[in-house]
């Protein structure tokens, strides 16, 4: 019999190792599926995690859709790692992209030079106004923010429906349920010429390169750890933990808001009913695939941005149901979360002594 | 260096060989036609009856043809990448099944202007844009008919989705059929705020059957208030594809969509050469609208009035929305005898007199 | 009186697969696993459940297997968290996302196939009651069912010796595994047995409720169950109100618009969601209450360090 050990200390090796080893099961897993389903497992792989790569649009493609998943990933794992569970950012994505895209549509026809910056704000600060309803319900009334923060999500899409069918809808659009398509300025440009690739990517990067130094570097970010770590020691510590909350609350919401915002004011171009399309919920999937890293993160979100357009290219080319996409892709998560294990254990046999317990790091939903 | 240019020069030739031969290659190549649906083929509606077309034309022209669809495209930030891929894969022609699909097909055409794109539902064109959508009022109007005559209770229900002109024009024509039969008939509207959510739809119909709805209409896309009818032993019309197998009994007929003659139509347009833009609404004339096969429930007199109606809007003698109508609150819209514009149809947003409840803005 | 009657009838099956998938998951959330992938479990129990009447042609037989389907996807997820001490959270959101899929891909052959009623059970003479009768002696099995689990998931865990060993684990499972109880094998249980009731609030969804088979047909009730337990305050019988305020609002919302209300669909759609927050700030508000309930452990990772 095995036997997981804990490690007395994360295993560095294994942890770069682990997500290969998770591609590794994953392709002998798929393998499996795509025969069973009769189809050609090898160029259903190629097709899924090679084609795309080969190509500069799909490369461009990969871009945009990580985006989103980089910026909220990042804001979700400050939170994740002080036990702070904001499991409703598609709701402050969806309010960045309604309050940003309105600062779009009031100045409508005007533009200027400054109208992308003032969006980009309105984007962040409606995020932070729709995170703050669980921020403020968490440490006021003590009310769960996972199930706030959820059934939020649910008000935000309908409110955006309820604009778009109403106050904000494009007035020469036969009355669909749309706005306008935004002006020029209130466009993001591109970053790559003739690529719907965009500079919400660059501030992605930036996301990624702040999250780090805060977490590093930063009393705050100190205190966040702590606080997921060890909430008593925390506590004695002094810490606020409403200061706690509320900060993690600020800095997803506002992420998440300017997510929103950077996809109506680039790939879309225009406020639609059918913006949100569950960037929120990927994105605290691949915040832990990232390993609450802000540097994994931004891999996280370039594998699962791969897995999305190399599955509709399998669609495309050999009539794979998109059902076989998610289930390859639920596939890939399991193993890369069960392959996890093996950084903080190893496996020996049963019977010997266990070491000393070492915590696992991964912080904990609760209290 | 004269070496190295004749060097050059034959790599030259080699390689106008090369792409010669895969000109020629691509000349015998079937015509690559793409497919985008906004739903799961699955759905039993919308998407269910466009993929019917897809394999209509793949029936018809057999090995001429490369087919192939993306299902469940969502309308946001997706569908754009989705066509686009679609077109740089060599595609020559592609359709996109959903209204959302609407500018992010005008945006990709502009970048591959020698592929041809045609777009359901929408209002946009382009030099290599066609739209194309179905007259379902008129099938709509035939229904409310049939439905005023089978109600004992007086009383539709209509279970909608979201207050576009699409579905507002439904119930305006269901309404409009029904008043010809039954002056003091009532439309009780539920809306549901989603195109796909079997319970919900089925908790819908059921709140309509409670308030005394004995027939129901919808105009969203699972067959569950079907079979609600079914078991509650009520009647009802399908949407978009025959439902009659949810419920052999209740249904009355559907409002089928058929795309197959368009779809091998414009198939065959790109292959001779003729395709240009075009602007398609078709109806019950050119069979893109058609009534399922009546249920056992349809009794003959009932029958013949349906098919007469049916005749008469296919001659032209019938319009569905033929003046005098005025506007729920009691304004005029369409004076006696004027028929309305589609522009005013296409745009509709408001009920006619006579319908209850608010319009959702 | 009639519509009153048939209001509160449609109440009783929007309201069934609530009750099964959130009892379920009580129990799981008792036992200090948080698992999130309820929307993925309870689908899968939908095709299951739908397939296995097909193949079978018995309810019995189709039910059964809707909710062996939930409990095998549970013990999934009990692998990843409780063998391999992942995180609950994206294991949860993982399942779910896995769930649909392969929902879709099993359901593909089973769309558009129909099945008749199911059957209700009216008991002779005492559903004949006016009003009464058809409300509380004229349900199908599986509404009894769902009122049975509910009572006998409360008598376990207030009154029996298994479910206080089973709040324990959920409370200090260190000092549960000192006094020697296996925690791990007690999470499994408890986490198979919200996956057996997802399953089978799936199997309602698609058995009785609509009944057929369509893709995406859960539509979010997994999320609204996960919800209904912190509403409730883990407390089985609230479950039970919760779930019937749950479905008693989105009903009346829909009767709200068929008899002409002049409000918005998409306000009175988020009716639900917004009466779910406020119960829950109104309940969460004392803190020691809440703390009485709510298990210690949940969402954390247990390793047995001896």
């Amino acid at each position: 019999m095995l036997k997981l050990v804990p490690r007395k200390e994360p295993n560095r090796a294994m942890l770069y190792a682990t997500p290969f080893l998770a591609v590794l099961m994953t392709l002998v897993a798929g393998f499996l599926l795509f025969t069973l389903l009769g189809k050609d497992p090898l160029h259903a792989m190629y097709l899924i995690f090679v084609k795309p790569l080969t190509d500069f649009n799909s490369v461009a493609e990969m871009l945009v859709k990580a985006t989103p998943l980089v910026l909220i990933g990042v804001g979700l794992a400050i939170g994740f790692r002080a036990g702070v569970w904001n499991i409703g950012a598609e709701g402050q994505f969806t309010i960045g992209a309604i309050t940003g895209g309105s600062v779009a549509l009031a100045a409508y026809p005007e533009g200027g030079p400054l109208l992308l910056p003032a969006m980009a704000l309105a984007g962040a600060l409606g995020g932070m106004a729709w995170a703050a309803i669980p921020a403020f319900l968490r440490t006021r009334f003590n009310a769960s923010e996972i199930l706030v923060s959820l059934m939020l999500v649910y008000v935000a899409t309908l409110l955006l429906s309820l604009l778009v069918h109403g106050p904000l809808r494009d007035p020469d659009g036969f009355n669909f349920p749309e706005s306008r398509l935004f002006q020029e300025d209130a466009l993001l440009p591109a970053l790559i010429p003739d690529t719907r690739a965009h500079w919400g990517f660059v501030v992605g990067l930036f996301a990624v390169v702040a999250a780090y130094v805060y977490l590093e570097r930063m009393l705050l970010g100190f205190q966040v750890k702590v606080l997921g770590q060890a909430p008593r020691a925390a506590r004695f510590a002094g810490y606020s933990e409403k200061k706690i909350v509320w900060t993690c609350f600020m800095i997803s919401g506002g992420l998440a808001g300017i997510a929103g915002l950077f996809e109506t004011a680039g790939p879309v171009g225009q406020l639609v009913p059918s913006l949100p399309v569950g960037y929120g919920f990927t994105a605290i999937i691949v915040a832990f695939l990232g390993r609450l890293h802000p540097v994994g993160i931004l891999f996280a979100a370039l594998l699962m941005a791969l897995t999305y357009i190399g599955g509709e290219t399998a669609q495309i080319e050999m009539s794979l149901p998109s059902a076989t996409t998610s289930v390859f892709q639920g596939m890939l998560l399991f193993f890369l979360l069960a392959t996890d294990v093996l950084v903080n254990f190893r496996l020996a046999r049963a019977g010997k002594p266990a070491a000393a317990a070492v915590r696992p790091a991964a912080p904990t939903p609760a209290e | 260096m004269k070496r190295a240019f004749r060097m050059f020069a034959a790599l030259g030739a080699a390689l106008t060989l090369a792409l010669g031969a895969t000109a020629a290659a691509q000349a015998a190549d079937p015509l690559k036609v793409a497919f985008v649906y906004v739903g799961p083929i699955g759905d039993h509606g919308w998407s269910y009856q466009h993929d019917v077309g897809r394999k209509a034309v793949e029936r018809e022209f057999g090995d001429k043809v490369k087919v192939s669809y993306v299902e469940n495209v969502s309308e946001g930030p997706d569908a754009e990448r989705v066509i686009a891929q679609l077109a740089q894969g060599g595609a020559d022609l592609i359709f996109t099944t959903s209204f959302g699909f609407m500018n992010p097909t005008i945006k990709v055409a502009s970048r591959f202007p020698k592929v041809k794109f045609e777009h359901a539902t929408g209002f946009k064109t382009a030099k290599n844009v066609s739209i194309y959508n179905a007259r379902f009022y008129e099938g709509r109007y035939i229904a409310g008919i049939i439905s005023a005559k089978l109600s004992k209770t007086g009383t539709i229900g209509y279970i909608a989705s979201f207050p576009i002109p699409e579905v507002v024009m439904g119930i305006n024509a269901a309404y409009l059929g029904a008043k010809t039969v039954n002056p003091d008939i009532k439309i009780k509207t539920i809306w549901v705020s989603s195109w796909f959510d079997p319970g919900k739809e089925s908790d819908a119909a059921k709140a309509l059957a409670d308030q005394g709805a004995d027939v129901l209409m919808q105009h969203t896309d699972s067959p569950a208030a079907m079979k609600f009818a079914e078991e509650r032993g009520i009647h009802a019309f399908g949407q978009a594809s025959d439902m009659a197998a949810f419920g052999p009994k209740a249904q009355l007929t559907s409002i089928l969509d058929d795309w197959n003659y368009y779809y091998i139509d414009r198939v065959k347009a790109v292959m001779d050469g003729t395709w240009a833009t075009k602007d398609t609404w078709d109806g019950l004339k050119e069979k893109m609208v058609e009534l399922a096969p009546y249920g056992p429930a349809v009794p003959e007199d009932v029958r013949t009035l349906a098919d007469a109606t049916k005749a008469k809007i296919i001659s032209g003698e019938l319009h569905p929305f033929t003046g005098p109508i005025n506007k729920q609150d009691g304004s005029p819209w369409l004076k006696a005898g004027e028929k309305a514009s589609d522009k005013d149809l296409l745009s509709m947003n408001f009920f006619v007199q006579g319908v209850e409840g608010s319009l959702p803005k | 009186m009639d519509l009153l009657l048939n209001v509160l009838l449609g109440v009783v099956v929007a309201a069934t697969p609530l009750v099964f998938a959130s009892i379920g998951e009580l129990v799981a959330e008792k036992s200090g696993v948080l698992n999130l992938g309820v929307e993925g479990m309870m689908i899968v129990g939908a095709i299951a459940a739908f397939a296995g009447t097909v193949a079978s042609g018995s309810y019995v037989v189709g039910i059964l297997t809707g909710a062996l389907a939930g409990a095998a996807m549970a013990a999934l997820f009990g692998v990843l968290t409780l063998t391999l001490m992942s995180n609950q959270v994206a294991c949860g959101l993982a399942l779910t996302l896995f769930g649909l899929g392969l929902s879709a891909l099993i359901g593909q052959a089973y769309s558009g196939v129909s099945l008749p009623q199911f059957p209700r059970l009216d008991i002779p003479v005492l559903s004949e009651i006016p009003f009464v009768g058809p409300l509380i002696f004229g349900q199908d099995a599986l509404v009894y069912l769902s009122f049975a689990l509910v009572a006998a998931v409360a008598w376990f865990l207030t009154r029996t010796r298994a479910g206080l060993v089973l709040r324990a684990v959920g409370e200090n499972h260190d000092a549960a595994h000192g006094i020697g109880y296996p925690v791990i094998a007690i999470r499994y249980l408890a986490v198979m047995f919200g996956g057996a009731c997802a399953g089978l609030g799936g199997a309602y969804l698609s058995l009785v409720q609509t009944p057929l088979w369509v893709e995406k047909m859960t539509a979010g009730r997994g999320w609204i169950a996960l919800a209904l337990v912190v509403f409730a305050s883990w407390r089985p019988l609230r479950v039970l109100g919760g779930a019937y305020l749950f479905g008693g609002i989105t009903i009346m919302q829909l009767h709200s618009q068929a008899l002409g209300l002049k409000i918005d669909a998409q306000i009175l759609s988020m009716l639900p969601y917004i009466a779910t927050i406020v119960v829950l700030v109104v309940i969460s508000r004392d803190r020691v209450k809440m703390k009485l309930n709510a298990p210690s452990c949940l969402g954390k990772v247990f390793y047995a360090t001896s």
